[in-house]
């Protein structure tokens, strides 16, 4: 466990595998089936102010090694998250965990973090900006460094635990968000969240999610948010939480070479319920083939990416 | 829920786009009859659910449609390969509630899971009448294998070629104690609106897990929000949203 043991804003996890938001719930369907606490942590799924039901049926179509999802963050609200699921999570996950918040106005986002951070057993805030601004016209907080700073300073002016700004890659540059973020005060930055697509069903000739658009994730993104977290590791000096299409202790590894501090893995949970606890199991012998000691020393020095 | 890997014994087809595959492995993480298995196949990202539609000691039947890419890769799939599956998903029906003389109604693909649950239910001493629809004569499959059971089955034909023309509301028994119905929306519709007992109906939605993971299944009831691959696919005939729309 001590070569895989990596800090991630100043709390040890035993390794750096983290079940990626909306792929994990609340842990209850995955503590049925192995025990969660060999995970680093885990971040649950997208918590807003209010109760969502999210989008109309379906919500869900296959990709090539990949998946589209327009759930539209279907959670119970932040209330019920403190009052029902984090006293249930703490009877089958003894270590922080990772609050992920999502929300329609800044006021919004600030309120949620604000009631999540006084929670005992919420180590990080991961605040998804992927989210459309009801005040904009319903353009995404994540695709305009400007709103993702005002939102990352709302957030950190009410919380005291350490705040992750989760990007979108839906943009141009996503080193300007990163930036911003790190410039108003975040305190690290995990990507990637999915890439917008859709699908259409050619037997009734009409797209196959509701919603029209959904988002893709799984092996199919890989590459990109390799990439991503690539070019914004070397800009920020925020630790990166890396995600995208990750789906064995190679990848991980690969994206810790990227220069992530942490990684998230999706939709491979879904397809697989048991993906992270073999990742996690394979480390170490993977570590081995490829002369990986600990995987601090990627971090320091160890990785061509320095 | 648990992972299980089967081994194919036989995948044979019953009608020109119908095949039924028989399994072995683990079956004792099916607990009901209408819960589904998961099935993972090479070269596609989700899983495809599939109905129970018999479980005998180790061995598991399914009955599946070819309608796309996963289906027809299931049907050339050979006796002796492996397939690995989620298995023992969904609530699958509740038998305690059938009464003495409960109907069973099918349409197409939905009738699969009809006959694990009818053969529980001649079990427990229930007579049991079945309803199977079907388009047209050559996609029928199983009538006899009801009838074997001890089950009064009827069909219904939509183009008349076998049985009575018409839906499957057109065969419907006199004052069942209860009815369980599996098959496209539109029929559990007018399931739902042909008959006045209790009933239990098992619903489809595109899954992203199947195990209650990633709320991509979710419908809103009048008892609250459900996964259908969780807290479904059955739904009380008293939860649904159709009640409120007259
Ligand atoms: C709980 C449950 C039980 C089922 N039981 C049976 C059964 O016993 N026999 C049977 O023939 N079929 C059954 N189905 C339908 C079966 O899952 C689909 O026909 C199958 O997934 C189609 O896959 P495909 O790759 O051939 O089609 P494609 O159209 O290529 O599939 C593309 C994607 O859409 C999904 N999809 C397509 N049609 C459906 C559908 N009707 N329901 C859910 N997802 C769909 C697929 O799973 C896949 O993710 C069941 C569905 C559910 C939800
Ligand atoms: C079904 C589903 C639901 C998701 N819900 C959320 C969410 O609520 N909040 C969030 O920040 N990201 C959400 N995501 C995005 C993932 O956390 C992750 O960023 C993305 O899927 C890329 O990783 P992957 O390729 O490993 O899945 C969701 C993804 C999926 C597949
Ligand atoms: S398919 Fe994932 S929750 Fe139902």
């Amino acid at each position: 466990m001590e070569r895989t043991r990596v800090n991630l804003l100043g709390i040890e996890l035993d390794n750096p595998v983290i079940p990626a938001s909306g792929t994990f719930g609340y842990g209850r369907e995955f503590a049925g089936l192995y025990d969660i606490d060999i995970l680093g942590t885990f971040s649950f799924k997208g918590t807003t102010l209010h109760p969502r039901l999210g989008n109309p049926l379906p919500r869900i179509a296959e990709a090539p090694s990949g998946m589209l999802n327009a759930v539209g963050l279907q959670n119970p609200g932040v209330d019920k998250v403190i009052s029902e699921e984090l006293p249930n999570l703490s009877k089958i996950f003894h270590k922080p965990v990772m609050a992920n918040v999502s929300g329609f106005s800044i006021e919004e986002y600030a309120e949620t973090c604000r009631r999540l951070d006084a929670c005992a057993q919420v180590g990080w805030l991961e605040v998804n900006i992927s989210c459309p601004n009801v005040h904009h016209g319903g353009m995404s907080f994540g695709t305009d460094p400007v709103q993702a700073a005002a939102v990352t300073k709302a957030v950190k002016a009410v919380t005291s635990k350490p705040i992750i700004m989760k990007l979108s890659p839906n943009v141009t540059d996503i080193v300007s968000i990163a930036k911003a973020c790190a410039d108003a005060g975040a305190d690290g930055v995990s990507l990637i969240n999915t890439l917008m697509g859709m699908r259409i069903d050619l037997r009734t000739r009409r797209p196959v999610i509701a919603n029209v658009t959904g988002g893709l994730s799984g092996p199919a993104v890989f590459p990109v948010a390799l990439r991503m977290v690539y070019q914004v590791a070397r800009a920020v000096s925020v630790p990166v939480v890396g995600m995208g299409g990750v789906s064995s202790a190679e990848d991980v590894l690969e994206m810790m070479m990227a220069g992530a501090t942490a990684v998230e893995v999706g939709a491979a949970n879904l397809v697989d319920p048991f993906a992270c606890k073999r990742i996690i199991e394979d480390l170490p012998g993977i570590m081995d083939k490829y002369g990986i000691e600990t995987l601090d020393s990627l971090k320091t020095g160890g990785s061509t990416a320095g | 829920m648990r992972q299980v890997n089967y081994t194919i014994l036989e995948n044979a087809p019953l009608t020109a786009s119908v095949y039924r595959m028989a399994l072995r492995g683990d079956t004792s993480p099916i607990t009901a009859p209408g819960q589904f298995v998961n099935l993972r196949l090479d070269g596609l990202y989700l899983r495809r659910p599939i109905s129970v539609c018999d479980v005998d000691g180790d061995m598991l039947t399914l009955i599946y449609k070819v309608v796309g890419k996963g289906t027809e890769q299931l049907s050339r799939m050979q006796p002796g390969e492996a397939l690995d599956a989620l298995s023992g998903l969904g609530n699958g029906y509740d038998l305690a509630c059938a009464g003495d003389r409960p109907v069973l109604i099918g349409g197409g693909v939905g009738v699969p899971p009809l006959y694990y649950l009818a053969k529980k239910l001649i079990e427990a001493g229930r007579a049991v009448a079945v309803c199977l629809g079907f388009n047209t004569r050559d996609e029928l499959f199983y009538e006899n294998e009801f009838r074997a059971l001890g089950c009064d089955a009827r069909v219904a034909t939509v183009d008349g070629s076998y049985g009575t023309k018409g839906f499957v509301t057109a065969i419907l028994p006199d004052a069942p104690t209860h009815y369980f119905a599996c098959g496209p929306e539109p029929m559990l519709k007018a399931v739902f609106r042909a008959l006045d007992c209790p009933g239990q109906l098992s619903f489809e939605a595109r899954m992203g897990c199947g195990f209650g993971a990633c709320m991509g299944c979710t419908c809103e009831t009048l008892t609250g929000y459900k996964r259908i691959c969780k807290d479904g696919p059955v739904m009380r005939k008293e939860e649904l949203l159709w009640n409120a729309q007259g």
